[in-house]
Parts: structure tokens; sequence; C-alpha cells
């Protein structure tokens, strides 16, 4: 790759949403001609940074520079007319219309006041063999696999005129061999249309595999740029994995009983598109230890905890709460058999946000003494001064029981969901991503909840994005990759660089030269 | 039983003068369902629209001022429905439902303390005009008239076809109907398209509502829609919202309608009355399952 000019300049851009910094002091350049990569584990701002060029977000410090000219007015309309495309994760088109009416909605052909289907088929056509992007353009949109759904979606940025190409995470709806057709796709405009493509990914190989520099972004912040030759995914790992957060240990009390009370044998569950997430899972959880699932997002670990709650049909496999087979059981049965879940996403599925604190309280126990007196009569009063409780107990910051929940800042909704479910002192929490969005200290507090728990010889089972949260808390540690699980360890036995190796794919084999 | 008299000439005219009142308002609902709201307000946009033109051609003394009324009726109740729906989110069945109790309570209200009339609209000086008509002849030693918003409306059937599938405002339309961020990614803004469906839908129901008055009777009767915008809407969920299939179950509509008031001799009137609503339920029923074994034979 020859230097060449920049064509987009971010310099010191920072984006402060309401509860978080998205993008901390950006400065990066990008050339034209080049495939730049975007890596970093989620929530670490990548997409945020790449909205902004986009137009979707206007940054809260900081300026862009596109071609030479600073953008002013943030909106895709803008990005549109300097030649800025971009590829959303989810499509934007419309499924009943064929490949060629997407491609030109809104810029339609006219003949006289009617859209020309000839002159629309033909733009369509010449498109497709101008840049290699193989497609019928009389299709339906509904009819044709999501691989070509992509190829639609950069065939409309392409007529729109585009030359520089965002996609984000293009990737994750991809097969194996769709994801080869689109690398080469995309080496071909870059070599033959010299246009610049920025693709975001947290998938290392792929980092290897497509681009020519990388930049590395960690907690809103860009940690290094690179040029993709001189590094590895062993070193990019480290760097999206960062430093360890200092934060004092946790009081650990031994005494570990043998009964195992989660027991999940070769479980295959397929994601909502109907493909396999969780290939052939087998694991095994004892009351008083906190096993930790490592991965990348999007590698099973959300339907693994759908299926073992019941939320998700499982295709094959067993598995047993406390001994009992759950199979053609509902959550609420399974819940019975005495089991508890902080599910991964608290807004959608954690808390009610239109309710109150006191009702995300107490809900789940509300047919029981004392706040139900015969089963259909709620007594307020008692279930007030639980919450009330509660509220105290758990340190939840708010102006009282009566704050409606969706007006809390994340760390506090988090809290309302763990005082819940833990409150129902069962013998098995499943718990997803309990700190994700969380400020510090209501991380380390939660943290210490979880260890309460485990000490008090709760069989727990944690799903983190947050190596150091894995770490800190589990007893044991598997590494899950692609639905399946590649290998487990004590936390004390194996680094973070090397674990972070067995999350993106690389084997025993891959880690045996670790000095 | 002489089948001769059930199926005949006067039936088939029939089947089009009663079908013509579903094929509008049909238009006017399918028109909203392509913009993605389901609007079942339709019958009360039909009851505004019949009103205002019985009145409205009374008071000017021309059909043409009669229909200009029905017009602006249908407009407003359109912009009403779109302001609350699009504009403020309002759930579009709250909304629907509204529009039709306030058409019939407005209007009876309006024709009773107003023009001190009740049941019907007869003006004690000058007319109701009616809109013009084709003179068929005699049939049967009857004679046969033809209103003219019966071709009007198959023509209008074409128009909104052609309008939906061959012009770039009916795509933009569809669309916004279908996957609105689609649209707007696209620079177009999917409100505006929203509100087209939500207008164009006031103006067909007002038309249907005018042909109601001034065509099928000429007069104005209180509720006199006699819940066929409810048919209209079940004829677009069968017809999947094609201007074209709605126009077919509409005439079937229609047909099953005339078809019973030919039986009226044999059977008790208060059944063969019935024999419409039947044959809608009957239409549901049938794509549900039709539904349901595409969908089992998909899986």
């Amino acid at each position: 790759m020859s230097e060449s000019e920049s064509i987009i300049r971010f310099s010191h851009v920072s984006m402060q949403f309401p509860d978080v910094l998205a993008n901390d002091d950006v400065t990066l350049e990008i050339r034209k001609g080049e495939v730049f990569a975007l890596v970093g584990e989620n929530g670490a701002g990548k997409s945020t940074l790449m909205n902004i060029l986009y137009g979707m977000n206007t940054p809260t410090g900081g300026t862009v520079t596109v071609k030479g000219e600073p953008i002013r007015v943030f909106s895709p309309g803008e990005a549109i007319r300097r030649g800025i495309g971009m590829v959303h994760q989810h499509f934007m088109l419309v499924p009943s219309f064929t490949v060629a009416q997407n491609i030109v909605l809104g810029t339609e052909p006219r003949r006289g006041l009617f859209t020309d289907a000839a002159r629309t088929d033909r733009i369509v056509e010449e498109l497709v063999s101008e840049y290699g992007l193989k497609v019928n353009a009389r299709d339906r949109v509904e009819d044709i696999s999501v691989g070509l759904q992509q190829r639609v979606e950069i065939l409309k940025t392409l007529h729109r005129g585009a030359d520089i190409l965002i996609l984000d995470e293009p990737t994750a709806v991809l097969t194996p061999q769709e994801t080869d057709e689109l690398f080469e796709v995309i080496r071909r405009m870059v070599r033959e249309k010299q246009m610049t493509v920025i693709i975001i990914t947290h998938k290392l190989y792929e980092v290897m595999a497509i681009s020519d520099r990388v930049g590395v972004m960690r907690q809103g912040k860009l940690v290094g740029v690179c040029n993709t030759c001189e590094v590895n995914e062993r070193i990019l790992s480290s760097m999206m994995v960062g430093k360890d957060v200092l934060l004092d240990a946790l009081e650990r009390v031994d005494d570990h009983d043998d009964t195992v009370a989660i027991r999940v044998e070769d479980l295959y569950v397929s994601d909502n598109r109907g493909l396999p997430a969780v290939r052939g899972i087998s694991l095994q959880v004892e009351r008083g230890e906190v096993l930790g699932i490592a991965g990348i997002e999007g590698n099973g670990q959300s339907e693994l905890i759908e299926a073992i709650t019941g939320l998700r049909r499982r295709d094959r496999g067993t598995v047993e709460i406390q001994g009992v087979d759950t199979r053609g059981m509902d959550p609420g049965q399974i819940r019975a058999l005495g089991l508890a879940h902080v599910p991964e996403d608290r807004l959608s599925t954690g808390v009610s946000a239109q309710s109150d604190i006191t009702d995300n309280l107490v809900v789940g126990k509300e047919r029981r003494k004392p706040f139900s007196v015969f089963g259909f009569h709620l007594n307020r009063r008692a279930m007030k001064a639980y919450a009330k409780e509660v509220f105290d107990r758990y340190d939840i910051r708010a102006a009282g029981i009566g704050t409606q929940v969706g007006s809390l800042s994340g760390g506090n909704m988090q809290k309302v969901v763990v005082a819940r479910e833990f409150s129902f002192d069962t013998p098995v929490l499943i718990i997803s991503q309990p700190t994700r969005g969380v400020d510090i200290g209501a991380m380390d507090f939660i943290h210490q909840q979880i260890m309460a728990k485990r000490n008090a010889s709760c069989a727990i089972l944690l799903v983190s994005a947050d190596l150091d949260e894995l770490y800190r808390l589990s007893d044991r540690l598997v590494t899950i990759y692609e639905g399946k699980i590649t290998g487990e360890f004590r936390p004390e036995e194996i680094g973070k660089q090397e674990i972070s190796h067995y999350m993106t794919g690389g084997g025993r084999e891959a880690s045996v030269d670790e000095p | 039983m002489d089948l001769s008299s059930i199926f005949n000439v006067g039936t088939l005219l029939n089947t089009f003068n009663t079908a013509t009142i579903v094929i509008l308002a049909g238009l006017g609902c399918l028109m909203t369902a392509q913009a993605g709201m389901m609007n079942i307000g339709i019958d009360g946009m039909m009851t505004a629209g019949a009103f205002a033109a019985a009145v409205g051609s009374w008071y000017f003394g021309s059909w043409g001022m009669g229909l200009v009324c029905a017009l602006l009726a249908g407009l407003i109740f359109g912009l009403f429905y779109g302001v609350m729906v699009i504009r403020y989110k309002s759930d579009e069945f709250i909304i629907g439902v509204a529009l039709n109790i306030f058409a019939v309570a407005l209007t009876t209200f309006i024709l009773r303390t107003v023009l001190k009339q009740s049941g019907s609209f007869h003006p004690a000086s000058g007319a109701v005009n009616t809109l013009p008509y084709f003179s068929l002849g005699e049939i049967g030693g009857t004679a046969v008239n033809i209103s003219v918003m019966v071709p009007l409306s198959w023509l209008l059937v074409a128009l909104c076809a052609v309008m939906l599938y061959r012009t770039p405002a009916g795509f933009w339309l569809r669309a916004a109907g279908e996957h609105p961020d689609s649209l707007r990614s696209a620079g177009r803004n999917p409100e505006k398209m929203k509100y087209v469906g939500a207008l164009s839908c006031g103006l067909l129901c007002g038309l249907s509502g005018a042909y109601l008055s001034l065509g099928y009777l000429s007069t104005f009767t209180e509720n006199m829609s006699a819940e066929r915008g409810y048919v209209a809407v079940a004829c677009v969920i069968f017809g999947r919202s094609h201007p074209v299939f709605v126009f077919l179950a509409a005439l079937l509509f229609g047909f099953i309608d005339a078809a019973g008031m030919r039986m009226q001799g044999l059977v008790d009137p208060t059944l063969t009355a019935t024999f419409p609503y039947v044959g809608t339920i009957l239409m549901m029923v049938f794509l549900a399952l039709r539904q349901q074994a595409k969908k089992k034979a998909k899986a």
C-alpha cells in the first residue's frame, strides 16, 4: 500500500451521551484507497464514531474533515452528498420490492409521470457488471439470502455515488463462504475503483484478512492504529482487552459442596434466523462456584442462556436444574425449580421501564404473602415497605421507590434487576452482562453481591464480555467460540491475552508457543 | 325454485350498484393500508361523506356541490386520522373506532337539531340533486339506470393500481408502509407519504359516501353506511391491499348482497340481509385457513 493522501480526518472527536462518554478525544486519519478496520469490544465506541461520520450523530466535541472540507451539518443526506455510504447492521430494504426497486428507491428513473421499470433494471444491471456484485435485479428482496441483501445495500450506496463505504459488522450475518465473497468484492472496489472502505468488526482474523490498517478502540478511546502487516491477532486482542482495572480482591469463602446444580449436556440451539448458534455445549456448575463464560459477543452465549432459562427452544440436548430435566418447561416452571436470571439486556427484558421501582422489585413475588393475601388482592403497603428495605440495602440511587425505572441511570437500573433477582434467594443464578454500561462504583457493588451469593453456596453461571469481570468473579472459566466450548481454565492458570486467543477461534496449537 | 329469478341481468346490475360502495371505500382503505396504517374508520368517513353530499346537494341545489362537500368532509376526517396516527402516534384502531362513532353521532345530531328531521333527510323545500346516471332502457319491464359513479369507480381502481405500482410516489407510499426507515435513508420523508395515504383515503371514502346518498339512494338516512365500511376493510384484507383484488372482493360482496335480495321472496328477508356479512366472515375464514396452510408449507 503506497502512502497516499488522507481522505477523512477526525480530530479530537468526542461524543457524550447522557450517561456515557462513547467517544473520548479520538484523532484518526483514514487514507484514500485503503481498507481500514476498526476493532474493539462491544461498547468500545466504534459504531458511534462511524455514525458520526455518516451524520447520524452530531459529535459533542472536535471536528471531522472529509476530502479536505470540515463537516458542519451532520445528517445522512449531507454524508451521501460527500460520497459516504454506510451499510448498517440492520438492512434498510423494503422486503416486497425487487432488488432494482430497492436500489433506486427515492431516485427512481422516470418516463413522464411514471417510473421507468426497464431503465431501472438496466441501471442496476450496469452497476452489477461494473462492480462484479452479482445479484438478480428482478428478484424480490424477501426471497434472497442475507448475503445477497447485503450486496443490494452496497449497490445502493454505489448507486448514490459513494466512494467511501462504511460497513458495520458486515460479516455478523454471513456464512463463511459469503464472507469470502464479500472480501473479494471489497478488494475489487478498492483496487479497481480506488474506493475507501472502513469495516467495523470484532473478528480479528477478518482484520488480518482484509485490512491495510487497523485502529483499536477501547472504552471510547482510540488506543492505537497499526499497519495490519506489522501486527498479529494476539497483539490486537491484548490492545482490545487493555490493562486491568484495579479493584480490591473479593473475599472468597471456600466450602464448596459438590452438588451439581446446573447440568447442560450436548446442547444445540438455533438463533432467530434458524441458524445453529449453540453447537453441542456441555457444562456443569456446582453449588458454591461461579462458572464464567468468556467469548466475543454473538458466539452463542445469548442463545445458550435463553435455552437454559427456557426463553428459547432447544434443538437437542438436555438441561438439568437441581437434578430436574427441564424439557418442555416454560420459563416460569424453570424458575420454580430454584433459578433466578439477570438478563443481558436490562432495558428490554430486565425491567419494566414505565413502572416504578416498587413494582419492579416486587414483580415475581406479587402472589406471595404478604404482598397478596388471597392471590389477587395486592397489599400496596407491604410492597412499599419491602421495596424501601431492598432499595436501601442495594444502595439504589434515586429520588425514592416511586421513581420510574426508565429514568434511572444504567447502574441503578441494573441494581434494581440484581436486587429483584437475588432476593428470590434461589440456589441457582444465571447472570448475563451484570455490569455493562455501569459505572465503576456500581460495578464493584454488584460484584460483591455476586460473590456473597457464591459464598452462600449458590451455583452461578456468569456470561460477560468483560474479561476483568470474569477473572475477578469466576472459579472456573470456559471460552466459547461459534457455539462451541474451546477451552476450560482456572483463571489463575491462564493470562488474558492467551484466553482472548481462544475466544477468537485460536486453538491449543496456536498457544503452544506461548512463552 | 327457479334459479333464473335469482341469477339474472337485474342481479348483475344490483351487484355492480352495491359493489361500487365497497369498491370506493375499499380503495380508500387500501391507500392507508399500503402506507402502513390499518384504518377501520372507513365507515365513519363514508357516513360523513354521505351526509355532506346530501345536504350540500340540497343547499347549493347541485349534485356537483354535493360532491365537493362530500370530498371536503372526507378530507377533514382523513386529515384528523392522519394527524392523530402519524403525528401523535395514537392507536390507529382507537382513532378508527372513534371516527365511526363520532360520524354517526355528528350527522344524526345535525340532522335532528339543525335540519329538524329525524330518520332520514327529506327537505320541506328544494330537493336533493342526485348524481347523473346512464339509462340502459328497460329490462324485464323496469327502467334500469346506472350511476356515473359505477364506471368512475372502475376507473379509480385502475388509477390507484397505476399510482401505487407505476409511479415514484406509489413506490414511496408502499415503502413508507413497509419499511419507513429505508425510505428515510433514501432521503424521502415517510411521514409525508403516510399523509398522502390518509388524505386520499378520506377523499375516496367521501366519494363512496356521496354515491351512497346521491346515487345508490337519493337522500341521507341515519347510519346509512350500514357497516359496509367494515366490509370494505375485510375486502382490503382479503385482497391483500391490491386495488384489483380488492375490486374483485368487493364485486363478490356485491353479488352476495344482490343475490340475497332476489331471494327475499323465498327466504325470510331478515335472513337474506345477513348474507353479505356472513359471506364476509366466510371470506375471512377462508383467508385465515389458506394463510395457515401456507405457513405450514413453508415450515
